[in-house]
């Protein structure tokens, strides 16, 4: 494993009055795909919101490359290469296919060693999604749940990130859709990039997770090798089943 | 009429309707993006005429014009990225009446400063260089100046239309009127873009006052009537479509320009003069609209604003040190003619405290419990005080009974504004009260025959046995009492919980079976009637009145009271109405610029003091209940 990427300390977040997460730690190496699981309402998404400063109040450390990146703006956290796949997509509806994608577009970034991150053009966005390139003029409200999932992921692309937090990419689309988001993912890893997947369903982590935490009630209860968490019923029984 | 006539009246209108849209379109940019109505866009149209008026007189010839023109715009463009940075970059997290409220200061505090600029005479500017003659249109004389309004207006809408479609400016305009955390969260500078969008918002309003410094004089009522017309634009048109604040300002100023040109017409006997009709005229087509169109002709409805105001804590019923406090002050209240002979004035104020008490009481029952948040609550103050006045000036009644028809004419007002206001929620609720309060004072201002017009109705004078100070004062009293105390008690009854289940959540209000709609219709329509209560003692304790009783600012001083006492609490409206009286009448009398200071308070109250009065004391209190 390579050094750390990101780097998490304590984190927590608060939603008015409720606390929802109870200082997790984790750490994502470079060119890993690591899983943050859990069932609804752990905090999964929570984390990755939290991560981008979309939460208001939080606390606890986040590290990007080394640098503390837990003041930061989320436009400017963004911009250190770190891209936001929400969860329900967040699609610009008024916007067609290439419109969206130009708003995520963003300069090309480089890894503190001076290689490039994978950079993205539409064109090439197409090749993994073809069913986008099938469609550049549809606007957002006329796509459908699966297309409008691709479309939010390739925006985030967009932004050429170095690290992407993906939330659920499999929740609510058809398993055709949640076969070709475990392709691009594996992808995505291929090309070098690291990804952080919430994620619910064992089998979707499975084939593209190299390691997975677990999170239960905003608390991390579980963390090692993917393998062993599939291979763990007890585990998976008492943290993941419902 | 002819048909020419009616034709050229016609083009006259669409002469008028460029600025119009201008405004409407630069409030409807801004609103997308930064979910602020910008209150001030009328002073920021008002502005641009003067500085274009003083541009083109202090540098004579084309370039100070033409030049002027530009260069006003620009400066308002500047002035609106200011605002955007010192004051809006502030509140974008406040709850949206705050919001509202701090623009609405801006109108103040603009409004002085361009009074003690240019002074209160009105400021005519030049002719337009190379523009001064007239074409000869149906056989009349069609200044070419207007021609070129005609046609600047859709040239802009062209070019507006070309940004946000082909420009990344423009497709990030766009994003962001859907999903602006999601633009930030794909690495686009949020702040950048909000202060960009408001600058371009204030330019084009800048620019549509600028454009009509060949047409009319710079003046300081402007600011408002812009403002009510850009209203109208916005909520005919659509929110967030420019297309649409373009064919609802061609409408209305068809509308508008058809009206004056008809003028007087004979229906039999009776005479209408149409041109009076304007504003009535106005109300109409929104009305009509409103009906047909929930969201405006090329609007579509807003997704749910994700506000991240946080929830009004429940209100409680008064604790018994609240209770005792309450009837010491009461017997104190009570004790207050004998007082008369010293200090005569003591009973003056104190009527004055009183009826503000029960205005800003009957405010607070709509905006606090029931979260809508009326900008012109006055008008119903002031058909109470026409209500009674007219009762006593045509039909001679007793003092009793034109105090109950106060109510009943305030009543039939919120009745009818408040079945259109409650379809709508928030921004679109405050701008069309506010619309519906300038209708109201333009109704008593034009309509000479019945109101007296700019004079009003004199000598209303309560009769014996209420003809006396103490007397007055002593029927006031009971009548606030009675009024505060009712509306308590609503709002403890299930038909005040109601109120409010409707303001935290309507779907969830609706779906255990209360219909919000017809809920906060008839708490709108009370707290109308109470406000006509106000009005009505109001008219015998002044014995004088004049539109101004309807005035936006009446409205505005009202929701100042209640929010100096704290808009979360019950006592609140009480407390803020007695201090805010005593204060305009000690303080903001003593200057020339008291409509600058009001708004300074405002804004003091908006950034640093949002709970008011009761909500520091009341938190001070639990605090000290709780040791922490």
């Amino acid at each position: 494993m390579s050094a750390a990427m990101l780097e998490v300390e304590r984190l927590t977040a608060w939603y008015g009055a409720a606390q929802i997460l109870f200082e997790p730690s984790f750490h994502i190496g470079r060119g890993e795909v690591v899983a943050l699981m859990g069932r609804n309402g752990a905090g999964k998404s929570t984390t990755l919101k939290a991560l981008m400063a979309l939460i208001p109040q939080r606390s606890g450390t986040v590290r990007f490359l080394g640098e503390d990146i837990s003041h930061l703006k989320p436009f400017e956290i963004a911009r250190r290469g770190l891209g936001f796949v929400p969860e329900d997509r967040r699609i610009f509806s008024d916007l067609t296919v290439l419109e969206n994608l130009d708003v995520g577009r963003q300069p090309l970034r480089h890894h503190p060693d001076g290689r490039p991150a994978p950079s993205w053009v539409p064109e090439k966005l197409f090749t993994i999604f073809p069913n986008l390139g099938e469609m550049p003029d549809r606007r957002g409200a006329q796509m459908s749940g699966g297309e409008q999932q691709m479309l939010t992921v390739a925006r985030t692309l967009m932004g050429n990130p170095l690290l992407v937090l993906l939330d659920e990419p499999s929740e609510g689309v058809a398993p055709v859709i949640v076969e070709q988001m475990a392709n691009t993912i594996v992808e995505l890893k291929k090309e070098g990039l690291s990804v952080l997947l919430s994620e619910q369903n064992i089998h979707f982590a499975q084939l593209v997770c190299d390691r997975a935490y677990v999170l239960e009630k905003g608390q991390l209860q579980w963390h090692g090798r993917m393998a062993d968490l599939a291979n763990d019923v007890t585990v998976q029984r008492r943290l993941l089943s419902v | 009429m002819s048909l020419e006539a009616i034709l050229f009246q016609a083009l006259n209108g669409l002469a008028a309707a460029s600025s119009l849209f201008f405004v409407g379109a630069g409030l409807s940019l801004i609103f997308g993006v930064t979910r602020i109505i910008n209150i001030a866009h009328g002073s920021f149209y008002m502005l641009g005429l003067y500085l274009a008026a003083t541009f083109a007189t202090k540098l004579v010839g084309g370039l100070g014009f033409w030049g002027g023109i530009l260069a006003a715009a620009l400066v308002v463009a500047a002035l609106g990225a200011l605002v955007e940075l010192l004051l809006l970059r502030r509140i974008y997290q406040a709850p949206e009446l705050f919001q509202l409220l701090a623009t609405f200061a801006l109108v103040l505090i603009f409004n002085d400063m361009a009074q003690y600029v240019w002074g209160p005479e009105d400021l005519l500017g030049p002719r337009a260089p190379g523009l001064r003659g007239s074409v000869e249109i149906l056989g009349r004389n069609f200044p070419s100046y207007d021609l070129f309004l005609i046609a600047i207006g859709p040239l802009v809408l062209l070019l507006l239309h070309l940004m946000l479609a082909k420009t990344r400016f423009g497709r990030l305009i766009r994003a962001a009127t859907q999903d602006r955390e999601m633009v930030g969260a794909l690495g686009v500078n949020q702040a950048m873009l909000f202060t960009v969008v408001f600058a371009l918002g204030a330019f084009l309003a800048g620019f549509g006052g600028a454009l009509q410094v060949a047409r009319e004089p710079a003046n300081l009522g402007l600011d408002l009537v812009v403002i009510s017309d850009a209203f109208v634009v916005v909520v005919v048109g659509g929110m967030g479509s420019i297309t649409g604040a373009f064919l609802a300002a061609v409408i209305i100023a068809e509308v508008k320009a058809l009206c004056i040109g008809i003028g007087l017409v004979h229906f039999g006997a009776v005479a209408v003069n149409f041109s009076k009709l304007t504003l009535v005229a106005e109300f109409l087509v929104m009305a009509i609209v409103l009906i047909a169109r929930p969201y405006g002709l090329l609007g579509r409805p807003q997704g749910a604003v994700r506000n991240p105001a946080e929830i009004d804590d429940p209100i409680r019923p008064a604790t018994w040190p609240l209770k005792a406090a309450s009837a010491a002050l009461l017997i104190g209240l009570l004790l207050l003619p004998l007082a008369d002979k010293a200090s005569p004035y003591a009973l003056v104020l104190g009527i004055d405290v009183l009826i503000a008490i029960l205005f800003a009481t009957s405010l607070h029952f709509i905006m606090g419990p029931g979260g809508m948040h009326s900008f012109g609550h006055a008008a119903y103050f002031g058909l109470g005080a026409y209500g009674a006045a007219l009762m006593v000036k045509f039909l001679a009644v007793a003092t009793p009974v034109a105090l109950i028809a106060a109510p009943l004419a305030a009543l039939m007002g919120a009745l009818l504004f408040g079945w259109f206001a409650v379809r709508l929620s928030g921004v679109y609720l405050a701008m069309l009260t506010l619309a519906f309060a300038q209708i109201v004072w333009s109704i008593l201002f034009q309509w000479e025959e019945v109101t007296g017009g700019s004079n009003g109705i004199l000598g209303i004078w309560p009769q014996p046995p209420f003809d006396t100070r103490p007397a007055f004062y002593l029927l006031t009293l009971a009548l606030v009492v009675a009024g505060v105390l009712l509306l308590r008690c609503f709002l403890f009854a299930p038909f005040g919980y109601a109120i409010r289940a409707g303001r935290d959540s309507a779907l969830r209000a609706e779906s255990i079976g209360i219909n919000v709609k017809r809920v906060h219709w008839i708490a709108f329509a009370i707290a109308g009637a109470f406000a006509g209560i106000a009005g009505g003692a109001f008219a015998f304790a002044k014995g004088t009145i004049s539109p101004d009783v309807a005035w936006v600012s009446r409205s505005i001083d009202a929701m100042v009271m209640v929010l100096l006492g704290g808009i979360q609490t019950l006592a609140g409206p009480s407390v803020g109405a007695a201090v805010f009286t005593v204060l305009q009448d000690n303080v903001m009398r003593q200057t020339t610029f008291w409509r600058g200071l009001l708004g300074a308070v405002i804004l003091l109250l908006v950034l640093v003091f949002p709970g008011g009065i009761v909500g520091a004391l009341s938190k001070r209190m639990a605090a000290r209940r709780k040791p922490a």
